[in-house]
């Protein structure tokens, strides 16, 4: 008699349970890079990493450059952009100052149109949630539209754990998903990417999950997506459930919005009888009229067009048209961390249009994997920390990912002020460091500071000490990266100049008038 | 607790600086007036404004008189060399009649038709609720000229027939018509343009997973 040893394999473990320890799981779709974000050293560490990736620079700069310009051109379009851009952080602004009463009207309105409507508190109970329900309907897969929220609680390793295969059908989060790799931007996640890399991550791994890019095929970008057509157009055919997120919820008439422009977000929300949309709390606007504010913002602010090539909008369940069986997941996870925060609360109104890392000097040198979360960028450095709260080494390090340079308030469409938010989260950090009472780098230096800042005479020993070192270096212009422990802290993702010969002070005394 | 109950606790926890019962339109107000007409550039007319937009994202638009739809429906299909289309009940008799007369074959929708068999299908033809001329784009709201949403998805061609009528300048017009279509219970899909892409290099492809052409005809009183 044979035995079934092994037959366990790709079974579906209890539900949700990722207890799969003990065996060796086969993995059913790619496995992403191992480790968990929140773990990511810090951000200094990660961008000294990120920056010696030159393709990645190189590509990244390339392409925040096009999107910078077809924003701005598309922006300068609209006499009406500041008005449009105040209307929207106040509609946001008033749906999060009465949030729970705009949620309980959307529930309300979901419920009446058919829908299942779940709520969770964090990651693991919103992806139970879903594992679940996927679980009930008895199938062994289901097709993704790109959702930020769902890379957010890592979904798909839970669905995964769950014996559960997660198609992700964006063309990019595709390049992510079989390139066995993390999303590094929230618009385009394979930004990172340029198109050579992506034919061979095509060649070499599409063939393993279906249908294999045709011989030959090219780096030119209308070959890959057909290619990336051909290989999903079985999967979104065959699908009985799907997963997205939602860019908006519409309180007073119980409707969700899907932003898209391939027509995989489509797919996914109209074949498949099962739809399981996950959703963050924060996406809810009061009134159907609201979108007119949104959907003149968001196309323009993201990829630069006047309007996205598809928009979907549905309230609930649609009798004889799409998913009969629809849920939606409201997710917490952090975010009434940041609504219990004054200063933070104008983070939630963030619609992830990715205009402020697409402005960022800093995003575009490191990249987004630098950031320790799927949230990179202006917007990252601050939901982040507000939503994983300021323990871990990363979600510290995130504020200083700044040069403080306002780039991004001037393009983000709901008007969020980054550079006064991100030196109170810095504050904040400061004073967490303050409340361990162990000494910090940053603290003692800042003491030293205060000591010498506090006497004229002390501040010009000071200028007359760097003074001396700077005649003695005078032909270099920086440091260099290899000094000695502190000073390395800085100068291993930085370049510190020498001082000058003179000090302003010295100068100032009339030694050079 | 229930995960509900705990998640709105800690929202109106959070919220303790909203003075309590305050109205969310006298907290917050909005300073916006909803459902304005767009400005137009000088010179120019809402549907040439609308036929260039459209153009713009790659869709072929042709202006029809009223009486000339059903040929110019059977001539674009016909050079688009589409041997099977699917008609939504609702659609115009003289249009089904002309494609039925021209050889085409037709499909209905009643009992509605499994994915396999749409994406057999070589095109679909449908009407449209509202078209904005600023953007280039056309809603659908599904109403039985324009057939349940897989219908203008999973075949390949999308020809769409919208009434000079239905064109308005832009986006707050359009939501204003359109919640009467949502408080109807209907989904809206709005199309700019055949389906396309970013995602490699932020060169722009079009031609993904929805319909590769878009041909949209305008009809004039004639
Ligand atoms: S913070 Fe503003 S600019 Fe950045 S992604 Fe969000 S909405 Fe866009």
């Amino acid at each position: 008699m044979t035995t079934t040893v092994g037959k366990d394999l790709g079974e579906r473990a209890t539900s949700g349970s990722g207890a799969t320890s003990g065996t060796a799981h086969k993995r059913l779709t790619p496995a992403p890079p191992p480790g968990k974000l929140e773990d990511s050293p810090a951000f200094p560490a990660a961008a000294k990493r990120e920056l010696g990736n030159t393709q990645q620079r190189d590509n990244l700069l390339r392409a925040t450059a096009t999107i910078r310009a077809k924003r701005a051109a598309r922006a300068a379009e609209v006499d009406q952009w500041e008005e449009l851009r105040v209307a929207a952080a106040a509609i946001k602004d008033r749906a999060h100052r009465h949030l729970a009463d705009y949620l309980e009207q959307a529930e309300a309105n979901l419920t009446r149109a058919g829908a299942h409507v779940h709520w969770a508190r964090d990651a693991a109970e919103a992806n139970q949630i879903v594992v679940d329900l996927v679980c009930q309907t008895g199938v062994h897969e289901v097709v993704k539209v790109k959702s930020m929220v769902t890379q957010e609680t890592e979904l798909n390793e839970a669905l995964e754990a769950a014996g559960i295969a997660a198609w992700e059908t964006d063309l990019a989060e595709l390049i992510v998903q079989l390139g066995h790799d993390r999303p590094s931007h929230v618009l385009v996640p394979a930004i990172h990417r340029n198109r050579s890399e992506i034919r061979d991550i095509f060649v070499k791994e599409m063939g393993l999950y279906g249908q294999a890019a045709p011989e030959g095929i090219s780096d030119q970008p209308a070959e890959l997506a057909a290619a990336a057509r051909r290989h999903l157009r079985d999967k979104f055919l065959r699908a009985e459930v799907g997963i997205s997120g939602g860019n908006f919820i519409v309180a007073d008439t119980g409707s969700l919005v899907i932003v898209e422009s391939e027509g995989n977000g489509r797919m996914c929300l109209t074949l498949p009888k099962t739809l399981i949309s996950v959703v963050g709390i924060e996406k809810v606007v009061p009134t159907f009229e609201d979108l007119e504010v949104f959907m003149r913002l968001l196309p323009r602010s993201s990829t630069g067009e006047r309007m996205n090539p598809y928009t979907s909008m549905w309230t609930g369940v649609t009798p004889g048209d799409g998913p009969q069986d629809v849920h939606v997941v409201l997710v917490d996870n952090g975010r009434t961390n940041a609504l219990a925060d004054p200063a933070g609360r104008q983070t939630l109104r963030c619609i992830r249009c990715s205009a402020c890392m697409n402005t960022c000097p800093v995003y575009a040198q490191v990249g987004g994997h630098a950031y320790g979360s799927v949230y990179p960028g202006p917007i990252g450095i601050c939901l982040t920390p507000l939503l994983r709260g300021l323990d871990r080494p990363i979600d510290r390090s995130l504020p200083y990912a700044c040069t403080l340079c306002g780039a991004c308030t001037e393009v983000c469409p709901v008007k969020i002020e980054f550079p006064d938010l991100i030196v109170q989260l810095r504050r904040r950090v400061a004073e967490s460091k303050q409340a361990e009472r162990r000494p910090h780098l940053e603290t003692t230096a800042m003491a030293g500071g205060r000591f010498v800042f506090a006497r004229g005479s002390r501040f010009g020993l000071v200028g007359y000490v760097t003074g001396l070192a700077g005649r003695v270096l005078a032909p270099r212009r920086t440091f260099g990266r290899h000094l000695p422990w502190p000073a390395s802290l800085w100068t291993r993702a930085r370049d510190l100049p020498v001082p000058p010969k003179r000090s302003f002070r010295h100068w100032w005394k009339g030694a050079g008038r | 607790m229930s995960a509900r109950s705990e998640i709105l606790a800690r929202i109106r926890a959070g919220l303790s600086d909203v003075p309590a019962g305050s109205a969310p339109d006298g907290d917050v107000p909005v300073p916006w007036e909803y459902g304005r007409a767009g400005a137009l550039p000088a010179g120019v007319d809402v549907l040439e404004l609308f036929v260039e937009r459209c153009r713009d994202y790659k869709a072929v638009v042709e202006r029809v008189a009223a009486d000339g739809v059903p040929a110019a429906v059977v001539r674009h299909l016909t050079e688009a060399g589409v041997a099977s289309v699917v008609l939504p009940a609702g659609l115009d008799e003289a249009w089904r009649d002309a494609v039925v007369a021209a050889g085409v074959e037709v499909l209905g929708d009643e009992p509605l038709l499994s994915a396999a068999a749409l994406d057999a299908v070589g095109g679909v033809v449908t009407g449209a609720r509202v078209g904005i001329a600023e953007t280039g784009t056309i809603v659908l709201d599904h109403a039985p000229d324009q057939g349940r949403r897989a219908l203008t998805l999973v075949p390949d061609l999308h020809l769409c027939v919208i009434g000079a009528e239905q064109v308005v300048s832009d986006v707050p017009e359009a939501v204003a018509l359109l919640r009467a279509s949502i408080e109807a219970g209907r989904p809206l899909t709005w199309v700019s343009g055949p389906s396309a892409t970013s995602d490699i290099e932020l060169q722009r492809v079009e031609g993904v997973h929805g319909p590769r052409t878009l041909i949209i005809l305008l009809r004039e009183v004639s």
